[in-house]
């Protein structure tokens, strides 16, 4: 969102100025806390729905690319981290850089494909291809079909740290989540994200001014599909699964939510946008089927009535930047 | 029986049968979307959900009524159209000014909803339909099978799709509603009424989809996720056809069902992913899609 600036005050104040830092303190320390007031393992697995919420608002939030696909990148990673350090038997670390860069392998295909078209068929491809994978994964073997792959070891991160630790664990994803959310940071407020930004407000005017916009778009998408992959391979290491569910499209609509609720195009909607929407999951599982109809209710009234998202109205609110 | 390419002669022309009624759906349902994105500039994500709502509606209207297929074919697009005024006039008008990815994502929320309700209350098994009498049984043609009801669904789709297109192509209304598709303002100063143009035609598009799931009911089981596993396909047909053309839409839906039942006998292994493939080829080729204008 775009800098609100009152014209009344000369010099912003320095809480306006800063209340990204100020927003990254207060997260920092939250999620320093977290562990010790409620479940580590509902905070971890919030935190790599976060990372990939994240990665999936770079598009839409800073492009203005609906990849309505993003559990393909999710999901395989997943998958090929579990795989990795199941059956080849790679430690934690090799085993997420191996999902990550199948992820990112399989973003610069998918993406080179749907960046040739705007707008709606970009939504529609991406979702189409998502699927194709998804009946791939379906179909081989090492995938387990509707099983999964099970109790994948967590392993010892760099042979000096045991993730079957959970606090040592929580550690673990709790520097990745950091990191991620700091590159997304560092991505958006350089010239590359600067390009990006101007991409989404208008992309006719970019190309005029000599920006080759498909490039920007493609490594724009690239990353977003390597985060996603990052948030997959851990979610994998740490929940000891690779499943089906994680490939299928309803996970394409969920990261959706995530970031709709918590605010497109913020730094930290998407990140409120997971808890809330995970925390909802976890409270109201005793609903059964009802919960998918209670996020259809809130796609609705998040597209009616609160598009800004919760971080989006925040931000406007208090005129700053989150 | 006789063998084509070291195939059956029946099994190759019942998968190409297969694919010939498939086919019939991905026309019928992407016409429907390309009519609403015509007019609404919406993405319909709810019309795999409203072609389910078709079906399990001639479903209850058999198990509780007692009226048969014959009235439920139209009775079902009826009432499942009215559905779809109410969601225009409640939800979708509001959509019109703002980016059309939101057309997607609340139309994605109404999908949803539509299907988690079905599935608290009919589970997530099938329900069998069972055929009306009078459509039972089948000719012999010496080198297959020819079921009756099959070649019902392909003839009523067929015609359905190009008495739609006649309609639009051809006929006062659609002409008006091509010019507002065109330029909306310029008709509305002509003394057209626009606003319940657009709400028609959203009505009438799914209704195009509940008939579409009326007539698919007694083919597959009636469950709440048929309509999701659909539309995604349908999608991808649509990007492959490209929605600038109505007949293009038609053609396209009815060859990617034939392409995929081919597929069925020579790959079996490919036939869920092969219209993606066909996609993702066809993006390489002419990223316009086939019938395509270029945006």
């Amino acid at each position: 969102m775009e800098r609100v600036v009152d014209p009344l005050t000369k010099k912003p104040s320095v809480l306006r100025e800063q209340s990204e830092t100020i927003g990254f303190i207060v997260m920092g320390t939250a999620l320093v806390v977290a562990p010790f007031v409620t479940y580590p393992l509902f905070v971890m697995q919030a935190l790599c729905f976060a990372l990939f919420a994240c990665a999936f608002n770079l598009l839409i939030g800073y492009v203005g690319l609906l990849s309505f696909g993003h559990a393909l990148y999710f999901g395989w990673a997943s998958y090929i981290s579990a795989h990795a350090a199941k059956v080849w038997g790679l430690p934690p670390e090799l085993a997420i850089l191996t999902g990550t860069a199948a992820a990112a392998g399989l973003g610069l295909i998918a993406g080179s494909l749907a960046i040739r078209r705007q707008g709606i068929y970009f939504a529609m491809i991406t979702l189409a291809l998502a699927q194709m994978m998804y009946f791939v994964a379906l179909r081989l073997k090492f995938t387990g079909g509707e099983d999964g792959i099970q109790a994948v070891p967590r392993g010892t991160l760099f042979g000096l740290f045991d993730l079957r630790n959970d606090m040592t664990m929580y550690v673990f994803v709790l520097v990745v989540f950091l990191s991620g959310m700091l590159l997304i940071h560092r991505i958006i407020n350089s010239p590359f994200g600067e390009v990006l930004k101007a991409i989404r407000e208008n992309e006719t005017r970019a190309i005029s001014l000599g920006y080759k916009t498909d490039r920007y778009k493609l490594l724009a998408f690239v990353l977003s599909a390597t985060l996603a992959g990052v948030a997959g391979s851990t979610k994998a290491i740490l929940l000891q699964i690779a499943s089906l569910t994680d490939v299928n499209w309803p996970m394409s609509g969920e990261v959706v939510l995530m970031s709709l609720v918590g605010g497109l195009g913020t730094i930290f909607g998407p990140v409120v946008g997971s808890f809330v929407i995970l925390a909802m999951q976890y409270k109201l599982a005793f609903l059964g089927e009802w919960v998918l109809v209670l996020q259809g209710v809130i796609f609705v009234g998040c597209v009616l009535l609160f598009r800004r998202g919760i971080i989006g109205e925040l931000a406007n609110k208090l005129r700053i930047r989150l | 029986m006789f063998e084509i390419f070291g195939i059956p002669s029946q099994a190759l022309f019942g998968q190409l049968l297969i694919g010939l009624i498939n086919g019939s759906f991905y026309a019928l349902l992407s016409l429907g979307l390309a009519v609403i994105f015509g007019m609404l500039n919406i993405i319909n994500f709810a019309h795999g959900a409203q072609y389910m709502l078709g079906a399990l509606m001639a479903y209850l209207i058999l198990q509780y009524s007692g009226l048969g297929y014959w009235p439920s074919l139209v009775i079902a697009p009826l009432v499942v159209g009215a559905i779809g005024i109410v969601i225009e006039r409640v939800f979708l008008q509001w959509l019109y000014k703002l980016d059309h990815l939101y057309g997607l994502l609340l139309t994605f929320g109404l999908a949803l909803i539509i299907e988690g309700i079905a599935r608290n209350y009919f589970g997530s098994a099938g329900l069998p339909y069972t055929l009306p009498e009078s459509l039972r049984g089948g000719q012999n043609l010496g080198f297959m099978f020819l079921p009756n009801y099959r070649v019902w669904v392909i003839v009523a789709s067929l015609t359905v799709c190009l008495g739609t297109w006649f309609a639009i192509e051809r006929t006062r209304i659609g002409a008006y509603l091509r010019a507002a598709t065109e330029n909306p303002t310029l008709v509305r100063a002509f003394g057209i009424n626009v606003p319940r143009m657009i709400t028609l035609t959203y009505g009438f598009g799914v209704a195009l989809a509940a008939f579409a799931g009326v007539m698919a009911a007694p083919i597959y089981n009636v469950s709440p996720q048929m309509g999701s596993e659909l539309i995604i396909v349908v999608f991808a047909v649509v990007v492959i056809g490209g929605m600038g053309s109505i007949l293009g839409a038609v053609v396209t839906g009815f060859t990617l069902g034939v392409i995929e039942g081919l597929t069925k006998v020579f790959f079996p292994e490919a036939s869920n992913t092969v219209i993606f493939v066909i996609m993702a080829i066809v993006l390489l080729v002419r990223p316009a899609g086939l019938f395509g204008r270029r945006a």
